[in-house]
Order: C-alpha cells, then sequence, then structure tokens
C-alpha cells in the first residue's frame, strides 16, 4: 500500500465549526472530523460502532459524540465508548492543521 | 432483609433488564445478579425484529444485549424458559413456574408489556400474528413473501413498521386501524397525516375509522368483514393493537397497580426491596407536573433499568429523562421528544424537503416537546437539542424556534 500512512486533505479549517463534526468519504471509507470547542481537530471512523449510522449527523457536546441514532456516546478524542448502547470503541486518526487546511492520517 | 441480603433478582431479560444486570456490575455490586427471562435465550434488542429482521434476505441472528460470553464475564446467572410465579414478600424469595424459589434481598420487576389480543367473532387464534419476540419474527417473516396480502391490524408503531417492511418484501397490504387516524397515542396529527402519506405513497391500503366486525376462512387464506362493510381478502393477519404492562405477579404481591406497576420517582414500590422499571412501570415525571405516565421505548427502557440498578444499590436517585423515541419506516425517521399533548400552541420549523419539525409550547412558554418527520440525518440534531432545552425547563424565544437560520444549540 504506497498510500498507507499518507495525509489526506479533508476541508477548510474553517469549514467545521467549533464543537461541531463533519463526515468525510475517502477511498470507500467514511470518517467523521471533529472541531472542539478549544479549537481542536480530531477524527474518527465515521459509522457508529452500535448500527451503521453516520456519526457525523450526530450532536457534539463538549468532546462527546453522540450518534444520531441510539444516541450512543464517544469521546471522539479517544474514540472510546461510553456506555450502553455502545461498547465498541470508535478507531482514532492522527489529524493536523497546515495553511488553514484540515489533514487526516489514514492507514 | 434476610440471609439472601447479597442477592438480587431481576424478573425480565428484555432490554430493562438486562441493562439492569450490566449496570449492577458497572456500579461495583459484587453479591449475586439473578435475571430471570421466559424467552429460551440470552437477552436482545427489539428495535430491529420489525425492520431488519423482516428486510433482511436471510433471517439474521437477534442481535444480542447480554452474549454467553458477557453474562460469563460479569457474572450473571440467566435463567431462561422461566416464569416467575409468585413473590413471596414476607420471605424475600420468588417461585418459578418449575417449582424452584430464589432468595432475594432486593427484587427489581422488568416484566415488560404483552400484546393486546384481538378478539372478533371468527378469529382463529392460532392464524394471528404478534410481533413481541424474536421467535414471533421468524414466524411472521415466513408470511412476507413476494405477491402474497398481509392485513394489518392496527395502525400504531409495530404496524406502521410492518408495512413498510412487508411493502419492501413485495407483500400488498392493507392497514386497518379503528381510530380516526394513525398514531393517535402520543403522535400530533400532522406527522401522523405525513406518516400516512408515505405509506400510501408506496402502495398500502389505510382503512381508518374502520372497525372489523369479524372474520372468515378462506382455504388457506382469511377474509376480514370490515365495519363498513368492506372484505379484505389476505393471506396472513398481523395484529398491532398496542400492548398491557404485565403486572399480574406485582397485583398479586399486593404491590399497587396504576397503568402499570406504580413506582415512585426512585422507580420504588411501597415494598423498599421492590423496585420496578421499563414498559411494565408507571411512575411520575417531574417535567410535567409528577404526571404519572408509563412509556414503552426503547430509550426508557435502558436508561430506566440503568438507574433501577443504582437504586437497587441505594443510590436515591429521581428518574428525569426527557421521554424520546423514533420509528423508522421507509426511508423516514419519526422522532419524538417530550409529551406532545402538555403543549398548548405549536411552532413549526420550516427545514425544507418535506422534512417537519414542531416544537409544543405549554401557556407559560415553556418547551415540553418536539415532534419530527423525515430523513434521520436532517432531524435527529434539532430534536436532540429540543430535548436538552425540554430538560431544562427552557422557554425559547418562539421566533427563534421557527427560523431555521438560527441554530438551536444557540438557544441552549
Amino acid at each position: 500500500m504506497s498510500h498507507a500512512n499518507a495525509w489526506i486533505e479533508v476541508c477548510a479549517a474553517d469549514d467545521i465549526d467549533e464543537e461541531d463534526v463533519l463526515r468525510f468519504d475517502h477511498a470507500h471509507q467514511t470518517y467523521a472530523i471533529y472541531r472542539s470547542p478549544d479549537d481542536v481537530f480530531y477524527a474518527t471512523d465515521g459509522l457508529c460502532t452500535h448500527e451503521h449510522v453516520h456519526l457525523a449527523d450526530g450532536l457534539v457536546m463538549d468532546h462527546i459524540i453522540e450518534c444520531p441514532k441510539h444516541n450512543g456516546r464517544f469521546d471522539y478524542r479517544t474514540g472510546q465508548a461510553k456506555g450502553a448502547p455502545v461498547c465498541i470503541n470508535l478507531k482514532t486518526y492522527p489529524v493536523k492543521v497546515e495553511a488553514g487546511k484540515v489533514l487526516i492520517q489514514l492507514g | 432483609m434476610r440471609e439472601s441480603a447479597e442477592d438480587i433478582v431481576i424478573v425480565g431479560a428484555g432490554e430493562t433488564g438486562a441493562r439492569a444486570a450490566a449496570a449492577l456490575r458497572e456500579n461495583g455490586w459484587a453479591g449475586t445478579v439473578t435475571l430471570v427471562g421466559h424467552e429460551p435465550r440470552a437477552p436482545y434488542e427489539r428495535p430491529p425484529l420489525s425492520k431488519a429482521v423482516m428486510v433482511a434476505a436471510e433471517a439474521p441472528q437477534p442481535p444480542y444485549i447480554l452474549s454467553a460470553e458477557r453474562l460469563r464475564e460479569n457474572d450473571i446467572t440467566l435463567l431462561t424458559g422461566c416464569a416467575v410465579t409468585r413473590i413471596d414478600r414476607a420471605a424475600h424469595a420468588v417461585e418459578l413456574a418449575d417449582g424452584r424459589r430464589l432468595g432475594y434481598g432486593r427484587l427489581l420487576l422488568a416484566t415488560g408489556c404483552s400484546a393486546r389480543r384481538l378478539a372478533v367473532p371468527g378469529a382463529d387464534p392460532g392464524r394471528l400474528h404478534y410481533l413481541r419476540t424474536y421467535d414471533d419474527a421468524l414466524a411472521l417473516r415466513e408470511q412476507l413473501r413476494p405477491d402474497r396480502h398481509v392485513a394489518i391490524v392496527g395502525g400504531g408503531f409495530i404496524g406502521l413498521e410492518l408495512a413498510a417492511s412487508a411493502r419492501s418484501r413485495g407483500c400488498g397490504v392493507t392497514l386497518i386501524e379503528a381510530g380516526p387516524r394513525l398514531l393517535m397515542r402520543g403522535v400530533p396529527a400532522d406527522i401522523a397525516a405525513a406518516v400516512a402519506a408515505r405509506h400510501q405513497a408506496a402502495g398500502v391500503t389505510l382503512k381508518p375509522g374502520v372497525g372489523i366486525e369479524r372474520v372468515e376462512p378462506a382455504g388457506t387464506r382469511q377474509v376480514l368483514v370490515l365495519s363498513d362493510g368492506s372484505r379484505v381478502e389476505c393471506d396472513g393477519i398481523v395484529v398491532g393493537i398496542g400492548a398491557a404492562p404485565n403486572t399480574e405477579l406485582a397485583a398479586h404481591s399486593g404491590l399497587a397497580i396504576d397503568n402499570g406497576v406504580a413506582v415512585d420517582a426512585r422507580l420504588a414500590t411501597a415494598d423498599p426491596d421492590i423496585f420496578a422499571a421499563g414498559d411494565c412501570c408507571s411512575f411520575p415525571h417531574p417535567l410535567y407536573d409528577g404526571r404519572r405516565i408509563r412509556l414503552e421505548a426503547w430509550r426508557n427502557a435502558q436508561d430506566q433499568g440503568a438507574l433501577a440498578a443504582r437504586n437497587l444499590l441505594g443510590a436515591g436517585e429521581d428518574y428525569t429523562a426527557v421521554p424520546w423515541f423514533w420509528s423508522d419506516q421507509y426511508e423516514l425517521t419519526l422522532q419524538i421528544a417530550g409529551l406532545p399533548d402538555a403543549g398548548v400552541h405549536t411552532v413549526a420549523r420550516p427545514l425544507g424537503d418535506g422534512v417537519q419539525l414542531n416544537f409544543h409550547l405549554a401557556a407559560d412558554g415553556r418547551l415540553v416537546a418536539a415532534s419530527s418527520i423525515g430523513p434521520n440525518a436532517k432531524i435527529a440534531k434539532e430534536i436532540r437539542v429540543a430535548e436538552m432545552l425540554i430538560a431544562r425547563r427552557a422557554q425559547p424565544d418562539a421566533n427563534a424556534l421557527a427560523a431555521p437560520e438560527v441554530k438551536l444549540k444557540s438557544l441552549l
């Protein structure tokens, strides 16, 4: 995989409000990109680990993303599942901001 | 409490009982946990029964809440296929149908509901389908074959979700509702009208305001004779006319019943060692002037199970969660937070694309409910924020609620 660990451009930093989330699809995978209330960017897998629902349609409160379907909650900084109905953690990805662009490291 | 003080028994292994059992361990309970269920399998999630289990090409396994492995890891004893026949409150023990007795220090009743049975002349009970369990779902799946016609009795959530599933499997569907419209209980008329329109567009024949006079056999088929004189010939009859709380056990042991096992805000009965939670109980809700309500909803079942577990361990917490439920039909999701009938006026938030979102306000301007139908991605966040506003007893500006350019989150 020559592109493993490559940094992929997601969007402009301004495209995501503080305390909000954006869906990002790349190479048949879907991701959720977060901007925290303290203006730090994070990325996780885009689908809830309970049922296949896009987390980017859910609500960000502080450092929690809540699945829009059944309110499963994750800490999007670590991917940690915060209790029923979710018990499987989300995978997280490194994110950086360069020249006003958000980049995610996949692989 | 007697020698069995270290034993907690949970009657009912559905969503509530399973969540309670898990929560006891999460909260550090080191005594025994025994979960008694009447079904032959480990606790599983019921919402998929009317949808994914119906439409999947092959019947999926039940989505287990507590798999055998998790039960073992958490040292939870599950007794399957067991009916509890009596609570001996004086001796702190429950009796099972097979003659066993289980001592308890604390007891949680999570007995859920049973489907209301259709009683009309000529109906053969063996040829009526109901949907409560995974086994019910498997039997019903067999009926939903292409080119068959099914009659669905009842325009509530189970009937409507099954109508959508049946259509997607290629069945013809006639849905008969005795009330004047669909979803009479707890769903505003305009949301119900949107549901009706979507079903009609999918080819479902809706017959509201019509009763069933009798059922006549017609070989392998059956005919429903309706109060308007029409006849519906079908290959299968599915009944979804509501559910009644399973209260017999509590009633026979002298506990108060009031549209469910009557509990206080902590989900405790008058017996300090017996709690009840989930669909089977009614409780006073602090957000609605202490009005006693009973909910048949997945999240309530979970949350009350978890809270009852903490209170079994002495936490003394009140249950204050905003009522919330959803229903998926076709590509649409219906979501309601709060109790719409507690509102006296309604503010609509125009979101376009046929999405409906209503806020229900009390006379003093307090937000008491929000109701919505549309693609889940369009409505879920809005309803979630509305739920937080309801929990905070917020009195949001009606103009801001009606203005989609004002972020709801900014009203928190």
